[in-house]
């Protein structure tokens, strides 16, 4: 096992070394630059431009500003970005757990109404849930979010007043510290009245347009897996025996169907990370998906190239854990294959 | 070899007639190619059909709602936008845009996949370890934030976007390839090809690739609803055609902030992205299903 983990470990260093090259050569090759971006088009003292490029690390040889990126990279250091003039890390660290709060009400939305959804499908396979299941999953997986964003804006948050438009909580109401950078658990910890519901009204459109993809795809996941796993003799010995249909479906059938959906989950955060780019743009949603627009659109190099760095090595190692799961769950990946 | 097989078997269908038989079957896959016909032919006929130009602006016509709505105007049948041009005519000709850039990106993917893919399984060695490095790296930068890095770097254009969904979908192709060709390279008539002295490029092209085809031609129908999407996405991010290219997600992101007061505006170019993408991925499945029995759901 430790032996497999290492390998796999070991395998993740030419493409994380790889991926210091893409992020650096392309952040080199984006037009315009970036200190005469920042000073606006009043034009700028010339000492004063050079004093900056050599802040910045802009008057040195490529070379020699690629072997500092690694060097900085080595130390944990993503970068210093232009707009704020803090560190990257720890801008995107601040903003992750909103996406990741996000993230994990998406995939939440996702499984609960997934999993059932292709359960029934299986179940009733050939029948009209199935068909109507399969119809809504093929439509879920061809949405395009944002503009199905914007269709619950306008439907849910305008017409019927359901629930705000933007952000994440009222601010006017209620203010607290971000103690975990959680808005429902910071939330609860203040004790303020009515908070926790602010924030999951919040909550709810937003996680209904990310969690929409990957609803689809595990339903479609769990049906396929479902029906495989129901045509096998243990369910036939199962159903023999004369145990309930619900003992029989839930527990010896399910058990066996849902590794597929586990891996499917672990393998869709890269979906997720994408789809929460559009989300947070569309809800003002304060999380490194709209910070990695707003990056792109101030021409804020470092913080860019450092955020895909981040997102990518938190891709990269999700991978990994999954793999490494996996492997723990099927031998016979470890060895061979 | 196909010509060999009928004249042993007279009464077999031919392998087009078969193939739309079990295509067929699926009544939701014929649907949906009907679909994507008719999208294509507005799409090819768009200066014809369109009643009117994609960008002239009706300046005493702006903002007007589709005309089974009150105020409508039947010279304008879904509407005007801001600016008062013709939303059935933006959105004919944004059909020309986006079908253009899936199968764009599709063409450029199969033939780099198809190249790099084969390269990998038959050379081996070292050219299979980068060449397949390269694919993971890709796979590992989420899809948008790797498009609009590639966008950042070309600057937003229709072309550029081109490029960042090609880059983008570009590994699932060669992965494809190298896959079903490895399964391919130990059969016997693969070795006997080469034991007779086929030279490399003609066993890598000629006997080999054919019989990987089925589940390119599969990913390849699925991948141009992909490229689509992610298009469309890019657009309504302002990173992919710029105005006044009537390309759908960027007429959803022009006409954002008439959401509450023209909400038909916003309405139909997602609803246009919508049917395409849906349409190509049911005759998707439809073809997976047909030319790939075993890969049958259900």
């Amino acid at each position: 096992m430790l032996k497999y983990l290492l390998r796999r470990l070991a395998l993740t260093i030419p493409t994380f070394l790889a991926l210091t090259l893409v992020t650096f050569i392309a952040i080199r090759m984006v037009p315009g630059d970036p200190v005469e971006v920042r000073q606006g088009e009043h034009g700028i003292d010339p000492i004063r431009l050079a004093k900056l490029r050599h802040e910045l690390g802009l008057d040195q040889s490529i070379l020699h500003q690629y072997w500092d990126y690694l060097v900085q990279l080595a130390h944990g250091d993503f970068g210093t970005s232009i707009r704020t003039q803090t560190s990257v890390a720890s801008e995107f660290f601040t903003l992750f757990p909103a996406t990741m709060e996000l993230a994990l009400c998406a995939m939440l939305f996702a499984v609960v109404i997934g999993v059932p959804a292709g359960v029934f499908a299986a179940v009733k396979r050939g029948g009209p849930i199935d068909h109507g299941v399969m119809g809504i999953s093929v439509i879920g997986y061809s949405m395009p979010i944002f503009w199905w964003g914007l269709l619950l804006i306008m439907l849910v948050s305008e017409r019927w007043e359901l629930t705000p438009i933007s952000g994440r909580i009222d601010p006017i109401k209620y203010y607290f510290d971000a103690t975990t950078g959680f808005m429902l658990i910071d939330a609860w910890l203040s004790g303020q009245e009515g908070a926790v519901i602010d924030a999951a009204q919040h909550l709810i459109l937003p996680t209904i347009v990310l969690g929409t993809i990957p609803l689809a795809v595990i339903a479609r996941i769990t049906r396929s897996s479902m029906l495989e796993v129901l045509s096998e003799d243990y369910v036939r010995t199962a159903r023999a025996k004369g145990l309930s249909p619900f003992r029989v479906i839930g527990l010896h059938a399910l058990r066996n169907a849902l590794i597929p959906v586990v891996t499917s989950i672990g393998l869709q955060i890269g979906t997720l990370l994408a789809g929460a780019v559009l989300t947070e743009t569309i809800f003002s949603w304060p999380g490194i998906g709209k910070w990695l627009i707003e990056s792109i659109n101030q021409r804020d190099y470092p913080a860019l190239q450092g955020g895909i760095m981040l997102i990518s090595c938190l891709v990269i190692m999700v991978n990994l854990f999954v793999d490494v799961l996996y492997g723990a769950i099927n031998p016979r990946l470890r060895h061979g294959h | 070899m196909a010509t060999d097989a009928t004249a042993v078997e007279p009464k077999r269908p031919g392998p087009l007639l078969e193939f739309w038989q079990s295509f067929a079957e699926n009544r939701g896959a014929v649907v949906g190619l009907v679909v994507v016909v008719i999208i294509a032919l507005l799409a090819i006929f768009a200066d014809i059909v369109a009643p009117h130009s994609a960008i002239e602006q009706f300046r005493d016509f702006t903002k007007l709602p589709p005309v089974w709505e009150e105020g409508g105007n039947w010279h304008f049948l879904l509407g005007t936008d801001a600016l008062g041009r013709d939303a059935l005519s933006r959105l004919i000709h944004g059909a020309r845009i986006s079908l253009f850039i899936g199968l764009m990106v599709m063409s450029v993917s199969i033939a780099v996949g198809v190249v790099l893919g084969l390269v990998a399984a038959f050379l081996g060695g070292i050219a299979d370890i980068i060449i397949m490095r390269v694919m993971d790296l890709i796979i590992a930068i989420p899809s948008l934030v790797l498009a609009i890095l590639v966008v950042a770097v070309l600057g937003p254009s229709l072309e550029n976007t081109i490029v960042a969904v090609t880059i983008v979908y570009m590994p699932r192709y060669v992965r494809l390839v190298r896959a079903s060709a490895l399964s391919e390279i130990g059969k016997d008539y693969v070795t006997a090809a080469r034991v007779i002295g086929v030279g490399p490029i003609r066993l890598m092209f000629v006997t080999v690739l054919p019989n990987c085809l089925a589940p390119l031609i599969v990913q390849a129908a699925l991948g141009v609803s992909d490229a689509i999407l992610e298009a469309a996405a890019l657009g309504f991010l302002g990173l992919g055609a710029q105005p006044p290219i009537p390309e759908w997600g960027a007429m959803l992101a022009d006409n954002r902030e008439f959401i509450r007061s023209n909400p038909w505006i916003v309405t139909l170019p997602g609803l246009a992205i919508l049917i395409t993408v849906v349409a190509v991925n049911i005759m998707g499945d439809g073809l997976r299903d047909a030319l790939d029995p075993k890969l049958k759901r259900g």
